[in-house]
This record gives C-alpha cells, structure tokens and sequence, in this order.
C-alpha cells in the first residue's frame, strides 16, 4: 500500500471540477508562484500519511452525494506523489467514479522515459484535467513561478492528443499577468487545442498573506492589489475573444 | 359523529370526514387538486394589501422606536373572548381579528404565572393592575406557582445550576398545535356536538386521570362556545362550516386567534393549511366567484395577522431565543402516502407573500421537503430562498414514515400529527455540565455546592476513559431520572393552570402525548470523551480538590470530520442518555422523545458550563444543537453533516438540528468569470469586439 502525503480534505468542494467534488489536497509543491495562497502546502513529505483506503473512507460515506460530481486531487502538486495518484485513481475509476487532477503541469518530463510511463498510466484513470497555466509568456514564467512554462504547454498539447478533457485556469494579477497581450495569447494558445472544456479566470486575492505571515516568509506579492470582479469578467472576455477569434481561422 | 351534510360543502366529494368523524386529512385526501406548474400564475400585492402593509411598517417603526413594545393591556386578563373587536382598517382587511382590541397591544396572560407577566410589563415600562396582581396571588393560584410547591429541594438546586435548563415552569410551554382548520371545516356546533358525544362516552369508573379528561372535554366545550362568540364579536358565524375561501381563512385563523388569546407560548404553530385551504379557493375560482388576485389578497392578509402575533415577555426570555420569536410555523407541501404530491396552488400562493409583504421570520413558513416534489415547486422555493432567506426546510421522506401526511412542526422541527398528537414540551438537560457532575461527583464546578449525588469523583492527574465511562453514565443515569420528574411536575401543573383548553378542543379524545426532553452539549461531550480517550488529559484542580480546569496533551479526533471514533461516541452519548430516559415514568404516558436542537441557547447555557476536558473554557458558548463545535470541523461541510447524520432519528425523534450557513460563492462558480462547454463553442456570438465589456480595456492598459 502506497501512503500518500495529505494536507487536507474537503469533502464539499464546488469549484474544483464539475459538480460536488470530494477534493484532495496532497502536500508538496515544486513550483514557488509569487500569488500561491496555500504556501503551507509547499513542503515535501510533510502532512498526514494515508493510504487510499483512509483517504476515501468519508468519500465512500457519503457517495451518494458525488453521483455528479466526483473525486479532485489537487495540492500542493498532485502529481508529485504519482504512485499514489495512480493507486487512488485506478481504484476509484474501478468504482465508476469521475477523477480529476487540478495540476500546473509541472511534472511534465516528455524526455524521461519512467516519468512519461507514469503519466501515461495515471491519464488512463483520470477523467478531467485542470490545467493551471499560471503564464503565457515563459519569460514571465519563470519570474513568477522559478519555472519555465514549456512542458506545461507541452502537457497541454500532450492531452489534446491523448483526448483527455481540459479545464483551463488562470489567475489574473494586476502588473503580472492582467495584460491584454499576455490574456490574448493564453486564448491564442487555447485555440490550438481541441480539448478545452472550460475556462476558468480567478481574480487574485491577498488572504494567502496571513499564512505567509504565520509560517514567518515573506510575502512575495508585497503590496500588489488584488483583481476585482470586473477585471477578471473583463480578461475572461479578452482570452475567450481571442481563442475564438483564433478558431475561426 | 355521524353522517353529516351541510349545504356549505356542495361540491366536496364526501368521505369519512363527514360520513363518520371528525377527520381533515381524509377531507383533504378526498378533495385537493395537486398543483404540479410553475409559479407564473401568482399575482402581486393589491393596492388595499399595499396599504395595509404601509400601515404595519409604520406601527413596526413606533414599536421599534418605543424600544420594543408599542403598548400593552395591564388589566384585561386575556381569554378567547376578553377584548373587544381589533383592526388595522376594517374596510381594506379582508382577514380580521387581533389579540386585543386593536394591533401591536401585547395582551396580559398570567395563568403561566403572575410574576413573570407582571416582569413583562415592568421591563418594559409598564404596570400590572394591582388588582389583577391580588387576584393571581391571592385566589387564583399559576401554573409557576403549582410547579414550585412541588418541586423538591434537588430540583430547585439543578435549575439554579443550570444542569436541566430552559424549564417551562413560569412561562407557557406551547408546542401543541390545534386543528385550526377544523374550525373552517365543521363549524364549531358540530365539533362542539362532537365533544359533547366525546364527554357522554367517556368512562365512567371516576379514577383522577378519568375525572381530569371528564373535566378537560368539559373545558373544551365551554372554549369552542367562546370561540363562537368571538366570531360574533367580529360578526361572524362560525357555528356553521365555512362557505367560502374568505370564510375558511377566516375560520381558521379565528381558531388560531383563540388559541394565541389564551396562550403566551413558547411555540405557537400553525400548522398545515395551505393545501386545505387551497380545496376552498379552488371550488370558488372554479365558480367564478373569485379572481386570482383576491385569492392572493386573502392569503396575504392572513399571513399579515400571523406576523403581527405578540405576546408579552421578558428581556431574559428573548436573550435566551435571541428576539421575540412566536415560532406560528406553517408546514407546506410534502407527499402524501399514496405518493401524490401535497402541493397546491396555494403552497405557492403562501410562499409568495415573501414577495408581496416582503420578507419577515414569521410565520415561519417551512417547506416539507421530499425528492418527489414537484420539480417546478423545487424551483420555485430555491427562487425564493435565495430571495427571501426566509424559508426552513424539513425532511418529508423521514417524518412522512413516523407521522403519515398530515403531520406539522412545532416551533422549529418537533413533528406532530395534526390534532392527534401534541408534546410536552420539555426543554433541555445540559450533559456537557453533567459530565463535569460525573469527574468532580455531583459539585458543581461553578459553585462548588453539591448539586448532584454524592458519586465517587474522578482521581488522580489524568481522566482515565473508562473510569470517567463509568461514572458519567451513572451521572446521566440520575439525571435522566430528575429531568423526567421535574417534568411530570411541570405538565402536571400545567394541565391544571393552565391547560389549553381551546388548543385541545381542537384535537381527537384520545391523543398520543410526546414526551419531549432534550439535550445540550453533545459535541462538547463527544469531543471531551474523544480527548480522555485518544489523547491525555490531565486534571486541574483547586484548593478544595475540585477539578476546575483540563490540560489536553495531544491531538484527538474532533466530532464534524466523519470520523467514526469520535462520532461513535456521540451516537452512544445520545442512546444512552435517550435510553434512560425511557426508563421512567411519564406525566399521562406522555411517549419519550428526544431533541438535539439548541438553536440560539446555547450561547447562555455555555455561560453556565464550566471548562470542558475537551479544551473549551468556562463561559464559551456550547455548539448549537446537534453542531460540531466551532471550527473543529475542518473537512468540510459534508464531512460535518455526515457527522451529525449518523445520530440516530429513532433516539433522537424530536429533531436534531445543525446550523450552518455557507457564503453563495461556496456554492459554485459564477458564470460571469467561468466559461464551459457552452461559452466556449459558441464561436458565432463573438466577434472581434462583441465580448468586450467597457472600461475593461483601459483600466488593463493603464496597469
């Protein structure tokens, strides 16, 4: 039995995938995104460790709830902890239920032979991807995440082929990535893709501040304001106009 | 009764209901049309509703302004037919009558008891007549008063502490809803000939509890007499059954008026009406004699007269429910048994006064819940809750199984059969303080008396489990024990002060009585058995040796999380005490129920409660009702319900409650910042410029 690293689990999740979602969230990120609210979720080998079993014992309570909706991993980076991933999902697809990994691609390696196997048996059992292209411009990128964005693009392209099904999200910060050029290219990007479900445009907020403050690091995003509604319904527009522009070529 | 037939029931098909007894169910089983639409028929308020409704906000805002209480009567001891005839403005009313002779004037009922009728008026500037004041100390004895000079001296001592709390020893215990509709229905000769029949059948053989129900039907004769006169007041004749939708409204709601003139209490409910009335107004809209927009007006002015119920009370009383609650909760919908859905036009029509009074707390208007609803009533009321915030519901599937279909809550979830059944309303034990009894044997934690037995008190530096087990059960054991007697005391004297005598004219001979207790502290309690048992817990102690105060070492599980350990504990917790309590003798075989349903009281028994080995300091509230306690629950909201699922209705038939409220945003995503698939393919609705909103532009370029 493979343990998994748990953070945390929140049996009522509404806005990490379709539907009422049991969502998952495994500790251990490699990525350092300046806006990242859940800085706690960061170390590796830290948290709670379970098995699968412990980990769906409340979700087999109460399935009658996710007939919907289903089970999300997210974090953290999911896919840090593949063979557990794989293990979670391989038996929850035996179950008949819908699986979804929130993820920022990170993981990606198309050169690494054991990684891409890994992949491969983990695309098997999932259902839905929620690809977080945290920014368009690589550049930009690695600026704001430590990372080069070019095997998260590269994953995005992988499950097109693959026909895996992909919600794309993407956090609006004013100065970062609140830009019409960036948010043109996102949907530019989109519409190279014939898997893309959904878009998904989060406004930044600033609550993570309190947990940077309580672990003693400083916050990234300083005095950086946050998005309002409208700047958010506005770049949705921006990113969907473009994509839609570029799909009718 | 026998076969009946009166010319006011032309066009009802007959049935049991007038072919051999007195039976609403069987009458609206017979004749109500299900309403399966959608809510595009309903009309909004007419101009003389408007102007009524403007007349109330303002006497709303005079009594605000007063400081809560417009005007009280302090002389006129308040019956079925004490005060003269009260309106807004008789012209425009369609729905008449009030508790006293005009609205907003609290009516004087010290039959509960003097002293606290009399703190009502003091509190609030007022003064009771002084020779009511003599006459209620001096030759009428109270409710309060019979309780007290039977109470014994451990009794007294567990009130003061707090262990049993919330007692309705010195106020009306309420929670009995009377078959209001019979009124409409009937007319009040048959159901007083009804009666009569009940007195002249009834046994013979003159044991006390024969003579009290020879006396009790006597009494509810001579109220149905009232009641007709009371009707005359407001000229009416309700000796004859209802001819009309007005008049069944009318009928009804005077039976309700009785019972509110004659009874401040705790929970004054309606009942369910709106399917039953819903069979009048559909005969006179299918005879032409009515339009839509009158039957709404009806409606809406019967529901205005719910909400302007008041009674008179004291500041401690409406600290303790947080406000000035009367509780007139009306069931709506439901399924019946042979699988049709309860729902009329009339539900709707009910419900939509949220839109045209606009929204208020009461009536509580509380929908029977059942996945076989309706789907465009489902709709409808998740329209209106997100409106209105204002509608409670219940689940139907589980009661439906206990009560049949023409059940009603009580106040806020005590179900009940409709003029079959009534409760005892018995407030609550708190078993957080009691497993404070169990550790320090029987002293109270706050002030240090010896207020339980002198049991064995826990010793050593750390709470053993089982040795705390132990000693707890044989705490709730005595417990259970007082409580239930205490409570023989308080309805026994009740019943004989001040027994409602209206409210019960309105119900069958032979009534099934719930005896209701319920508790207080449950996650409290499950968390500290969760914390002796899964971590360490060492005891503090004072001077005098008494464990004052916990140190928990560790982590443990926390009821709210769905986690078996510690919610198994709750579950025992609730059978167990339920359990002993079924062990004793009830006030007229009242059947024992349970509740776990502190829904704002919890706030003051927390001040009453001492620290808890589960972390929680002296004065902190306790959870309310069933609730896992405040922010320990930390996987969810499913996670939490699942926990409080798992207590046993069975053990707990009075209703569990669990309060949580959830911002919208949690509920899902807007669609304003979230495209799926639709959005996305429709490629044609875009243009170049088409999905730019203004000013986005700019404010993006500037940054």
């Amino acid at each position: 039995m493979t343990k998994g690293y748990i953070h945390s689990i929140e049996t009522c999740g509404t806005v990490d995938g379709p539907g009422l979602r049991y969502v998952i969230f495994l500790q251990g990120c490699p990525m350092r995104c300046q806006y990242c609210h859940n800085p706690d979720t960061w170390e590796m080998n830290k948290g709670d460790e379970m098995t699968v079993e412990e980990v769906l014992k409340s979700f087999y309570h109460n399935t009658a709830f996710y007939k919907t909706g289903g089970v999300t991993v997210t974090g953290g980076e999911p896919m840090m902890q593949m063979d557990f991933l794989i293990e979670l999902f391989t038996e929850l697809h035996a179950g008949g239920f819908h699986t979804c990994i929130d993820t920022s691609g990170i993981v990606f390696q198309p050169d690494n032979k054991r990684v891409m196997e890994q992949i491969e048996k983990l695309m098997d059992v999932t259902d839905l991807v929620m690809l977080d292209i945290k920014h368009i411009d690589n550049a930009k990128h690695q600026q704001l995440t430590a990372h080069s964005n070019k095997n998260i693009l590269e994953f995005a392209r992988y499950l097109d082929r693959k026909g895996i099904p992909i919600w794309i999200r993407h956090v609006v910060v004013p100065g970062i990535t609140l830009y019409k050029e960036y948010l043109e290219q996102l949907g530019q990007f989109m519409a190279t893709l014939t898997n893309v479900k959904a878009l998904d445009v989060l406004p930044y907020h600033s609550m993570g501040k309190v947990k940077y403050e309580s672990l003693g690091m400083e916050y990234p995003l300083g005095d950086t304001r946050e998005a309002t509604k409208q700047e958010s319904v506005g770049a949705k527009s921006i990113i969907l106009a473009a994509y839609k522009k570029a799909k009718k070529k | 009764m026998g076969k009946k037939w009166h010319s006011n029931w032309e066009g009802f098909k007959e049935g049991r209901w007038n072919q051999t007894s007195v039976n609403v169910r069987d009458f609206i089983q017979q004749n109500y049309t299900p309403y399966e639409g959608d809510d595009s028929f309903l009309v909004g308020p007419t101009e003389a509703t408007k102007n009524l409704w403007a007349q109330v906000m303002d006497l709303s805002k005079q009594e605000r302004e007063a400081g809560g209480v417009l005007d009280m009567d302090t002389k006129i001891v308040s019956g079925i037919t004490s005060h003269g005839p009260g309106y807004l403005n008789k012209d425009l009313e369609t729905i008449v009558g009030f508790q006293t002779d005009k609205p907003f004037k609290r009516s004087l009922q010290p039959y509960g008891g003097i002293r606290m009728a009399q703190n009502a008026c003091k509190e609030n500037g007022y003064e009771v007549d002084p020779e009511v004041v003599k006459i209620f100390t001096e030759y009428r004895k109270t409710h309060n008063q019979g309780v007290f000079d039977a109470y014994t001296p451990e009794m007294r001592a567990a009130r003061k502490s707090g262990i049993i709390t919330g007692l309705p020893d010195a106020y009306g215990r309420g929670r009995i809803i009377g078959d209001y509709r019979r009124v409409a229905l009937y007319g009040t000769d048959m159901l007083i000939e009804d009666k009569k029949q009940q007195l002249a059948t009834s046994l013979v053989r003159m044991t006390g509890e024969n003579i009290r129900l020879r006396e009790e039907l006597a009494e509810q004769i001579r109220a149905l007499g009232e009641l007709q006169k009371m009707g005359e007041i407001y000229g009416f004749d309700i000796s004859k059954p209802a001819a009309n939708a007005q008049e069944a409204i009318q009928w009804t709601y005077f039976g309700y008026l009785a019972a509110v003139k004659e009874q401040n209490g705790a929970a004054m409910s309606l009942g369910r009406t709106s399917t039953f009335l819903d069979i009048y107004i559909k005969r006179d809209l299918d005879r032409g004699l009515i339009t839509e927009e009158q039957a709404q007006e009806y409606i809406d002015h019967f529901i205005m007269k719910l909400r302007l119920v008041k009674f008179a009370r004291t500041p401690e009383y409406n600290a303790l429910f947080s406000g000035d609650p009367t509780w007139v909760t009306e069931s709506i919908g439901g399924v019946g048994i042979d699988g049709r859905p309860l729902v009329t036009k009339t539900s709707f029509r009910f419900l939509h006064t949220l839109d045209n009074l606009g929204t208020a707390p009461e009536p509580n208007l509380t929908v029977l819940w059942s996945t076989r609803l309706p789907k465009a009533f489902k709709e409808y009321c998740a329209k209106m809750s997100i409106k209105s915030s204002s509608i409670q519901y219940e689940n139907d599937d589980l009661m439906r199984a206990t009560h049949g279909d023409d059940y009603a809550i009580a106040c806020c979830v005590s179900s009940m059969r409709v003029g079959k059944e009534m409760q005892f309303f018995g407030a609550r034990a708190n078993l957080a303080k009691c497993l404070l009894y169990a550790i320090n044997g029987g002293v109270d934690e706050k002030s240090k008396v010896q207020v339980g037995p002198k049991y064995r008190a826990v010793e050593g530096d750390y709470l053993e489990f089982d040795d705390v087990m132990e000693k707890f059960d044989a705490m709730m054991e005595w417990l259970a024990g007082l409580y239930v007697n205490t409570l023989n005391i308080i309805h026994y004297m009740h019943d004989k002060y001040c027994y409602e005598k209206i409210q019960m004219a309105l119900h069958d001979r032979e009534v099934k009585r719930y005896f209701a207790t319920g508790i207080a502290g449950l996650s409290v309690v499950a968390d500290s058995l969760s914390a002796i048992k899964f971590a360490k817990v060492k005891a503090v102690r004072d001077e005098d040796g008494l464990v004052v105060d916990y140190e928990v070492e560790g982590d443990f599980p926390k009821y709210g999380n769905d986690n078996d350990d510690v919610d198994e504990l709750a579950v025992m917790v609730v059978r167990s005490f339920m359990d002993k309590i079924r062990k004793h003798h009830t006030y007229r075989h009242g059947v024992p129920t349970m509740s776990i349903l502190t829904i704002t009281s919890n706030v003051v028994y927390g001040k009453k409660t001492g620290n808890t080995p589960d972390g929680r300091k002296l004065g902190e509230p306790l959870a309310p009702g069933a609730n896992p306690m405040h922010r320990r629950d930390t996987h969810g909201a499913l996670a939490s319900l699942a926990s409080v699922a798992k207590i046993p209705f069975r053990h707990a038939q009075d209703g569990i409650s669990n309060t949580f409220s959830i911002i919208p945003g949690a509920l899902g995503k807007e669609d304003q910042i979230f495209a799926g698939d639709l959005d996305l393919d429709r490629l044609e609705e875009c243009g170049n410029q088409a999905c730019n909103i203004p000013n986005i532009m700019d404010s993006i370029d500037n940054e």
